[in-house]
């Protein structure tokens, strides 16, 4: 009788099925929590995809995009592309050029291919044109004759080989030329003359003001962050409101008001010539000095707050267990403190480093010529000459390199902090 | 050789008339009188806020004293910082530096004392020897259980062979049985290393287990020095019967006193016998204290100069032994801790009983003075 009431309960209880194993029960109650999951990071998602990810895809793919030759002229683009480029192409070729010259002649589709034809080789234009005008050639003559007969250069291998060139859809011409260098006659790629070369330079000094602008946060940064975190609650959240003050005025008028401090009858250098200091105004403003000083300004934020985080994180016993191990103060600093900030100190110097290399405005407005940077160029051919290849090409080039520096990066600042991940 | 033996008396350490406040106002430390002796192992012991973390900061130079003066082995160490101490101190969390390997940790002290690289080398190998964690050199603190990084934290706080070793509730993190396992290790480890050990630690048992002396601490002053036995079979006043252990304590009023044997009234008329501890004169308000395993139960209570009848309230079995609480009317009550052996008859809530208190366990003390 007892044993009948004792199992009963067990029986009631539906017993687990024996032939279905236990990670696949498992996998099957966690695959509700996971599309719950999935749901509702979905929104993001999307719209990042939208705004975000396509967008900035479609402006890289323009960076090697080359519509204007093979959108011009598809048929004589396709048929170049069989050819072998030596010599001059075959009559069948040289028949759908003049076809499709004949047909599109006037268009905008033709003056664009023209244009773009132009930048590979100087005449082109006025030789497109101008074979254009020409057109029809007589029934029934000899094409190639006929071509030369309206330009000589119609029998040269190069002007074919630049015309083939320029038809495929895609080129490395504008990632070439954003650093420095293009494609000769036979396909080699060689640095452009000297005159023309001025991106890597421009990339080059992003690069260097960049890091000149991270060090100067991270000097001005980290001792404030450190008195940050040893003041006691209530001053240090004083000074954390007057730090995040910068984020909260607009860019503008913080770049607008440094120009009236530091312009050369501006209130810095009024103050130093009333002190004796200086005798005549410094140039302060419009030159490599202001952008740094404007820069460091905006961006010290960046620094201060990982570098906060981490150090909150420290706690202030290591210093006295080192000076109690007869470790000076301030060895101890450097010896047990510093090391235990590098997280915070490269986290931000990354995050300042990456900020300034897209920074526009703050150089635009502050900079003179010297001081533009690789946005300023940017802005330039998408605003000023509709150049979206080049655009383009810069900013997969910024980008590019952002990246690196940023996989490099991680990778020293990851095997520093191992050792403290693992747990 | 009798110079040598007063060499041997003087004290390691001597604070007199330390005197600590962080606001101006309040006396964290209030006069502090303190002699360690060479070689010994001090507890300081005392409920927090009653200023033995502080008295152990300032002797390892983190604080600096208001007033007073501490010396180490005959020199004023006031302004000494830290760092020239040569104090070992092992921290409540350990303070383990977590960018450095265990036996970067222990080098640590040695590299900084600029010490031969063989030298280093041979120390360090033998402090992780003295502390049974010889494999586990290249690990981090964090790959440490709690155990290890408080041996670790041990090892480098004596592989410079400081004279001192100061410990700040260094086994607070500790689970219980990993606690007591690290009192006795570190009990053989002073007892090997014969070097003077202070120690700080909230936890009486701990501080019984392990210490030659133990300083009570209350309200920035010790409020009795002895060994564990004498603190808690003889407290010198109500604090320390009150904190160490377990008491039995009652308000009363001095009768009459001859000696150590006084008589101490009750407020329900009744009169005890006790031992004069710590009294003022007769009048004065006394409190009277006695252990839980001191109140004799039933037969044994025969020979007791106090004697009473009271009723049980409350039986609470605990293995080894049974709690038992009376009830002597007039609200006041009394917790008796009797071994199972000696309850000859059973006993049940309810029932009256006839209860003993020696007059020799009963101890008359001054009041603690109210805050």
């Amino acid at each position: 009788m007892t044993a009948t009431t004792l199992t009963s309960p067990d029986a009631a209880a539906a017993p687990p099925p024996r032939d279905v194993p236990l990670k696949t029960r498992l996998k099957r109650a966690e695959r509700r929590k996971k599309l719950l999951h999935l749901a509702l990071i979905a929104p993001l998602a999307v719209f990042l995809l939208v705004v975000f990810l396509w967008p900035i895809g479609a402006l890289l793919k323009r960076s090697v995009d080359n519509p204007e030759v093979s959108g011009g002229l598809p048929a004589t683009s396709t048929a170049l592309e069989h050819w072998n480029g030596q010599g001059l192409p075959e009559a069948s070729t040289l028949a759908v050029f003049v076809k499709e010259l004949e047909a599109a002649r006037g268009t905008t589709g033709l003056a664009s291919a023209a244009k773009r034809l132009n930048t590979e080789m100087t005449g082109y234009r006025s030789l497109i044109m101008k074979t254009a005008r020409a057109m029809p050639l007589p029934e029934g003559s000899d094409l190639q004759a006929g071509l030369t007969a309206i330009d000589l250069r119609w029998g040269e291998a190069l002007t074919w080989q630049v015309m083939a060139r320029a038809g495929k859809p895609y080129t490395s011409y504008y990632l070439l030329a954003a650093l420095d260098h293009k494609l000769d006659a036979d396909g080699a790629i060689i640095a452009a003359t000297e005159d023309q070369a001025i991106y890597l330079d421009v990339l080059g000094r992003t690069f260097w003001m960049s890091l000149v602008v991270t060090l100067c946060c991270l000097a001005l940064g980290f001792p404030l962050a450190y008195l940050l975190t040893s003041l006691p609650t209530r001053s240090s959240n004083l000074l954390m409101i007057l730090v995040l003050l910068p984020f909260w005025t607009s860019i503008l008028v913080r770049v607008a008001s440094w120009i009236v401090l530091l312009q050369s009858g501006g209130l810095v250098n009024q103050a130093l010539q009333a002190l004796g200091i200086i005798d005549e105004p410094l140039q302060l403003v419009f030159n490599r000095i202001g952008v740094y000083i404007a820069m460091t300004h905006i961006l010290l934020p960046f620094m201060i707050l990982p570098l906060y985080s981490v150090m909150k994180g420290i706690s202030p016993i290591y210093l006295r267990a080192a000076q109690s191990l007869g470790c000076p103060p301030f060895q101890s600093f450097w010896k047990v403190y510093f090391p235990q900030t590098l997280p915070g100190v490269f986290a931000g110097s990354l995050l300042v480093f990456i900020l300034s290399m897209g920074y526009y405005i703050t150089p635009a407005l502050l900079g003179g010529p010297q001081e533009q940077m690789a946005s300023y160029f940017i802005a330039f051919y998408t605003n000023e000459t509709i150049n979206w290849g080049m655009a383009a090409a810069l900013s997969t080039v910024l980008l590019g390199a952002t990246l690196l520096l940023y996989v490099v990066y991680s990778r020293y600042a990851g095997q520093s902090r191992t050792p403290i991940k693992t747990r | 050789m009798a110079e040598q033996a007063s060499i041997q008396q003087e004290p390691h350490v001597t604070f007199s008339h330390v005197q600590k406040t962080y606001d101006g106002e309040t006396l964290i430390v209030r006069d502090l009188n303190l002699e360690i002796r060479r070689g010994e192992f001090l507890t300081l012991l005392g409920p927090s806020g009653s200023g033995k973390t502080t008295c152990l900061m300032m002797l390892a130079g983190f604080e600096t004293p208001t007033a007073g003066e501490i010396r180490v082995g005959g020199d004023v160490i006031n302004k000494v910082p830290p760092h020239r101490r040569n104090i070992g101190m092992v921290f409540q969390n350990y303070a383990l530096f977590p960018h450095m390997t265990v036996a970067e940790n222990l080098r640590f002290p040695l590299s900084v004392r600029k010490l031969p690289a063989a030298d280093i080398d041979a120390k360090v190998k033998r402090a992780l020897a003295m502390v049974r964690l010889e494999a586990f050199g290249n690990r981090y603190p964090q790959q440490l259980s709690g155990g290890q990084q408080q041996r670790i934290a041990l090892a480098r706080a004596l592989v410079f062979d400081p004279e001192l070793v100061l410990m700040d509730e260094p086994l607070g993190a500790l689970d219980k049985q990993l606690r007591e396992h690290m009192q006795i290790e570190i009990k053989h480890l002073h007892a090997s290393l014969g070097i003077t050990f202070v120690f700080v630690t909230h936890d009486q048992s701990e501080a019984l287990t392990m210490s030659d002396r133990i300083a009570v601490f209350d309200r920035g002053e010790i409020q009795q020095i002895d060994t564990a036995e004498r603190l808690y079979e003889e407290p010198s006043n109500a604090f320390v019967a009150g904190f160490i252990g377990e008491s039995n304590t009652f308000q009363g009023t001095l009768l009459e006193r001859s000696g150590d044997a006084c008589a101490v009234r009750l407020p329900s008329g009744t009169v005890v016998h006790a031992r004069a501890a710590d009294v003022g004169g007769v009048g004065s308000s006394t409190v009277v204290s006695v252990r839980p395993e001191r109140v004799l139960l039933n037969g044994a209570s025969g020979d007791c100069e106090n004697r009473f009848t009271a009723r049980v309230k409350e039986l609470i079995y605990q293995g080894d032994h049974v709690r038992v609480q009376l009830d002597l009317g007039n609200q006041a009550s009394l917790m008796v801790k009797t071994a199972i052996s000696d309850l000859t008859h059973a006993i049940h809530p309810g029932q009256p009983i006839e209860v003993g208190i020696p007059a020799t366990h009963l101890r008359a003390l001054a009041p603690t003075p109210a805050p």
